[in-house]
């Protein structure tokens, strides 16, 4: 299949609020529970393990009209918590047995508590990512978390959790790591062969499948856009940071790569990409520590994760640095308060690095993109004829 | 009631609110000899819920609580112009003006709410507690103070249960994280007996102010439990929890509150006392402090009492029960942590606001929902829905912010407040036919 078919394909699942795929993939393990997941960060090869279809929920896009969901939220809170539940409401979560709602925000923790009450037949389980980063304290709690879920799982029907399926599961996720890493690099070195809005539909098509089969798509892409027929374009190499839980549309990410930017790097799908590199599996290590583990030592500076005595915004500089990006774009959801509160902190990093970036504000649903295209083309002339913004 | 009669009502303050004002004006002076370099006291900065005061006072450090310099800065008009100062420098709109006017205070001088300077903190004790802004918050700090940042991250209660591992994480990084962090910053061992000693006053307060609060049973009640509430709670919520001075000061107002029963009074408010109480309510959510008596007279004109509120339990929820144990004491600091009200999920906050409704035979309750706080806002239109539907008591919903003056539209929260004490007027009638 050519890459465009592919993407063409992926986005089509990715904008199905009926969750076609999952009702396909229920259909193919009659008895297997659907667990939806909230942005941002939950161990899916835990459910996995016990076979259940994790399913990253992303709110309704600009695919819903908002009837119900407004009247549950103030004009003042973001847009994905009335669109899931404008979904949910609706009747086109039903597919879903349980859903995580992992600590990001306090919208996100109030949303599970509002699912208990709205949806109390449904399993409904907040996961408290711990903020403290000792092995033997953070690591312990979160272990426990996992051992907690995957217990409450069982009950609701999904298979006991034990070691061998958990280490498999890690295994093939590792698997879908590798490769989504080969897309990203692709995508850096030749952004025209595989430009960020194809990557993204790619990576969140991963939300919805099981990690083998998620694999498959990458590597099919992937060797689809290598043997594209593009040609290089004289355009600014951007990275563009959100602490994205709420996802942009579309749409705005192909105005920013029409305005004359690359996107090299973003943290839209932090559910892969919070870890960085593979969860490491150790010898005679509960898997289920692993998996905690990771988090503590492999996970990426982001809005949501406390930051220790690391220096704000080094990440990002490093990042930009490594990559050779010219720039970075912010673009936080508005109303967001992990992106708009950790922005400031990051801006003050790049401008001490003298790291050109320009910041926007998104809501899911946004229609209107000509205030970002001006914005990102004068963005991009700037960096591209004096190197600044 | 003519201007006259009103004067007339307008009690002198009572002893508990002189000693109330002392114990903070004493306190702002040790800050400010610390600032000045004439004191050498360690300083730590932390957050009202999950505040570790006991912890800090054993140590002979001193706490500053700048959600309450912020609230403060909104009470004494300032807090527009601190909010203007952080937006300026790049703060979104968007964001808590807590945060916003803390940082524009600090962009202006740092003065303090009694007009001295604050003195730049030693720690930051960020004590992680049913507030996700409370993370970005001290970083912003560090940033600024560029000084040693400790990390409690209390766990957030989903069921309203307290498991075994919650409270083993949290007494895990006070052993191994925040106490040594502590000792090294005061450059001396925590003294366990001095804590023991401080936990055991705090529980003595706290039975007291339990008593201040339950004294709303009566009728007429002899508290505003909102906004005379937020007085009440000054003291153990900021920086005298475990103190002689706190101990003193709830049993003053404890036995202030029972005079009043005795002579059957109601509260002193901005207009007067206000005896004849035609309706109780309950409040949910934060007040506005910039237009905090204009918006209680909002109440008190009405002759609406508040019989109980949600935000005096930010610090703390003692209703239940929970008194710190001084001979558990980390344990007893962990259970506190996590029992903070906005630390609890959100069918849990319903039950508890279902049960104050019931148990303070309220006849309403008020949300005021902040644009500030996702903490405390998002999910309040369904605990609107979920109370109604569970205790058949009509509930109304206004929505201002905390310190942002812009979003305290004046006349129409008084219209809304108007319609709906004429509502529960007109259901009284109903019933009563
Ligand atoms: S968009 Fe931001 S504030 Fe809204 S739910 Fe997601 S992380 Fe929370
Ligand atoms: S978000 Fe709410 S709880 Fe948190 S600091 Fe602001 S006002 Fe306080």
């Amino acid at each position: 299949m050519s890459a465009e078919s592919l993407v063409a394909e992926a986005r089509s699942q990715v904008d199905d609020v009926d969750l076609g795929p999952v009702h396909a993939w229920k259909r193919a393990n009659p008895g297997g529970l659907a667990v939806g997941t909230m942005p941002i960060y939950v161990p899916r090869p835990l459910i996995e393990a016990v076979g259940a279809l994790p399913v990253a929920i992303f709110g309704g896009g600009d695919q819903v009209d908002i009837i119900r969901g407004d009247s549950y939220f103030q004009s003042y809170i973001c847009h994905i918590p009335r669109s899931t539940l404008e979904l949910a409401l609706g009747g086109r979560l039903d597919c879903l047995d349980a859903m995580i709602f992992p600590s990001i925000c306090d919208v996100i923790r109030n949303l599970g508590g509002m699912w208990r009450l709205l949806f109390p037949e449904k399993l409904s389980v907040y996961l408290d990512l711990p903020q403290t980063f000792d092995l033997a304290v953070g690591g312990r709690f979160f272990a426990h978390e996992l051992h907690r879920i995957a217990s409450l799982l069982e009950a609701a029907g999904a298979r006991p959790l034990n070691d061998e399926a958990l280490v498999a599961a890690i295994r093939v996720e590792n698997v879908r790591r590798a490769a989504l890493e080969r897309v990203d690099a692709l995508r850096r070195a030749e952004p025209w062969r595989a430009p960020a809005s194809e990557v993204y539909l790619l990576a969140r098509l991963g939300g919805l499948l099981p990690a083998a089969e998620h694999t498959r798509w990458l590597e099919d892409y992937l060797t689809a856009a290598q043997g594209r027929a593009a040609r290089p374009v004289d355009n600014v190499r951007v990275v563009l940071v959100g602490a994205f839980c709420e996802q942009p549309p579309l749409g705005l990410l192909r105005t920013l790569e029409k305005a004359g930017c690359d996107i090299i790097e973003d943290d839209l799908q932090l559910g892969l990409r919070t870890i960085e590199g593979p969860i490491d599996l150790r010898e005679g290590e509960d898997p289920v520590f692993s998996l905690a583990r990771s988090w503590i030592e492999r996970g990426g500076a982001t809005a949501s994760r406390y930051i220790g005595d690391d220096e704000k915004g080094r990440a990002l500089v490093e990042r930009v640095r490594t990559l050779g990006a010219d720039g970075v774009v912010f673009a936080a959801a508005s109303f967001c308060d992990p992106a708009l509160l950790d922005q400031p902190m990051q801006e003050a990093a790049l401008a001490r690095a003298k790291i050109p970036y320009t910041t926007l504000k998104f809501a899911e649903n946004t229609g209107q993109f000509q205030v970002v295209r001006e914005q990102a083309g004068a963005f991009s002339d700037a960096v591209k004829l004096w190197g600044i913004a | 009631m003519s201007q006259n009669q009103q004067a007339h009502l307008r009690v002198a303050k009572e002893p508990s609110q002189e000693r109330q004002k002392r114990m903070i004006g004493d306190h702002f002076d040790r800050l400010a000899s610390v600032a000045d370099g004439t004191c050498d006291e360690k300083v730590v900065y932390t957050f009202v819920p999950g505040n570790l005061t006991e912890l800090i006072g054993a140590f002979g450090m001193l706490p500053v609580l700048p959600e309450i310099n912020a609230l403060q800065s909104g009470m004494r008009q300032q807090s527009a112009g601190y909010i203007a100062e952080a937006e300026k420098s790049g703060h979104s709109e968007d964001v808590c003006t807590y945060v916003k006017c803390d940082l524009g205070m600090l962009k202006s001088g740092n003065v303090g709410p009694t007009g001295t300077r604050l003195p730049r903190p030693d720690l930051l004790l960020l004590s992680y507690t049913g507030c996700f802004t409370f993370m970005k918050w001290f970083e912003l700090l560090r940033e600024e103070y560029k000084c040693p940042v400790v990390m409690l991250h209390v766990p957030y209660q989903p069921d309203g249960v307290v498991t075994p591992a919650m409270r083993k994480y949290i007494v895990d990084q006070l052993e191994t994280v925040v106490i040594p962090a502590m000792e090294r910053i005061a450059g001396k061992k925590l003294d366990r007996d001095a804590l023991s000693e401080r936990l055991a006053r705090s529980a003595q307060a706290e039975d007291d102010l339990v008593a201040v609060w339950e004294s709303a049973r009566h009728r007429p009640s002899p508290i505003d439990g909102y906004f005379g509430g937020v007085y009440y709670i000054g003291p153990i919520f900021s920086a005298f929890r475990g103190t002689e001075d706190a101990v003193a000061y709830y049993c003053e107002l404890r036995a202030e509150v029972e005079g009043r029963i005795a002579r059957g009074e109601g509260p002193t408010t901005p207009d007067g006392r206000l005896d004849d109480q035609r309706h109780r309510i309950v409040v949910e959510g934060p007040p506005n402090w910039t237009s905090f008596n204009e918006f209680w007279r909002m109440f008190s004109r009405e002759h609406a009492v508040v019989v109980s509120s949600t935000y005096t339990r930010v610090g703390g929820l003692y209703d239940h029960g929970f008194r710190h144990d001084p001979k558990n004491p980390i344990e007893t600091l962990a259970d506190y942590c996590l029992g903070c009200y906005t630390n609890l999920g959100l069918p849990t906050r319903i039950d508890y606001i279902e049960q104050t409704i019931r148990t303070y035979e309220a006849d309403g309750f008020l949300i005021n929902s902040v644009k500030s706080c996702n903490s405390f806002s998002a999910g309040q239109l369904l605990i609107l829905r979920e109370l109604e539907k569970r205790t058949g008591v009509p509930g109304g919903f206004i929505e201002s912010d905390l310190v942002d003056p812009r979003y305290f539209a004046k006349a129409n929260i008084d219209n809304r407040l108007q319609s709906y004490f004429q509502m529960l007027d007109a259901r009284r009638l109903r019933h009563a036919a």
